[in-house]
């Protein structure tokens, strides 16, 4: 029997390596973090990969990549692909982090405490 | 080739939807061991249903030369479970779940490197799983407070016995909680939160 025969399955490295266009799925070089805020600037267009296209309609408001990762069942690697793409087209914009760099200041934690006595 | 069923990704419900305003996101992590209470304790706090992201041990990629080869049961899928908790119309603070084991952390890059901090979540019927988990974190340099899930059936220490049993140096916090509840799961947070703070505080001054 054929590989191909068999039933596609959703999270093979095979489908995966298809939806990245076989580049290598490392994050290091991405500057998406799981919090990253991403939102679509226009609509899915005619013929766009049909990932992206969920990608662009699920972020008509913010979502975060790992949001993302999670709703289309894809890791986040290959969800950071294809994000990256998106990014540099233009299709969407990202809101950065809030950078910890090593310790937060104190008007962030403040901000936290504050919405979280709110719960 | 099939991609049946990408027309039809659902994406966040319309009341999960983030607001237009929201522009930073903030990350706490709560690690822990299995069976610990991670997920039930970010699902307790989180505004929305607690939701998984994915990641495979073996990258996508490798091997492709040699599909036919490719065993599917040979790549470990390693879940996360993460919540969200908006707190005002700007910010907003997701907290993930991760297992202890150290090489399921590098899966997800800067998991902790852009974290505010850490919650050690133990049980005091299997402690030594901690012990390894908290080493690693100070070794890092992940500011962490424990949390002890009390489980009606587990010991009840006090906090200060614990203490001495983990080898937790004075500075680092170590509260009681119970992670089903929302008020305890939120004051963990909060515990956290003041302790990030003071930690800031005194970088600010010195």
């Amino acid at each position: 029997m054929r590989e191909g025969d068999q039933e596609w399955d959703e999270g093979s490295p095979e489908r995966l390596y298809v939806i990245t266009g076989g580049r290598s799925a490392s994050t290091a070089d991405s500057s998406l973090d799981l919090v990253t805020l991403i939102v679509a600037r226009s609509g899915p267009t005619a013929g766009m990969q049909p990932e992206a296209a969920s990608i662009l309609r699920m972020c008509h408001s913010p979502l975060s990549v790992a949001e993302v990762s999670a709703y289309l069942e894809l890791p986040m690697s290959v969800v950071t692909v294809l994000v990256d793409d998106l990014l540099a087209s233009g299709k969407m914009r990202s809101r950065a982090p809030v950078a910890a760099a090593q310790l937060p200041d104190t008007a962030l934690i403040e901000a936290v405490i504050h919405g979280l006595q709110r719960l | 080739m099939d991609f049946k069923g990408s027309e039809t990704v659902a994406g966040p419900r319309s009341e999960d939807a983030l607001p237009e305003t929201a522009t930073a996101a903030v990350k706490v992590v709560v690690v822990g061991g299995f069976g610990v209470g991670k997920t039930t304790l970010v699902g307790s706090v989180s505004e929305i249903r607690p939701l998984t992201t994915e990641e495979t041990m073996t990258q996508a990629g490798v091997g492709v030369d040699d599909t036919v080869g490719v065993e599917r049961k040979t790549s470990t899928t390693v879940a996360m479970d993460f919540g969200r908790i908006s707190l005002n119309e700007e910010l907003v603070l997701y907290l993930f779940g991760t297992p202890g084991q150290q090489r399921f952390w590098f899966l997800w890059n800067g998991l902790f490197d852009g974290a505010l901090g850490a919650v050690v979540l133990i049980d005091t019927r299997r402690l030594e799983v901690s012990f390894d988990v908290i080493g690693r974190l100070e070794e890092r340099g992940v500011p962490f407070l424990v949390a002890v899930n009390s489980f009606p059936d587990a010991p009840g220490y006090p906090l200060d016995e614990l203490r001495a049993a983990l080898d937790l140096p004075g500075s680092v916090p170590i509260v009681a909680c119970d992670a089903r509840d929302r008020a305890s799961s939120r004051d963990v947070l909060i515990s956290l939160m003041r302790y990030l703070h003071s930690l800031a505080a005194t970088r600010e001054v010195s």
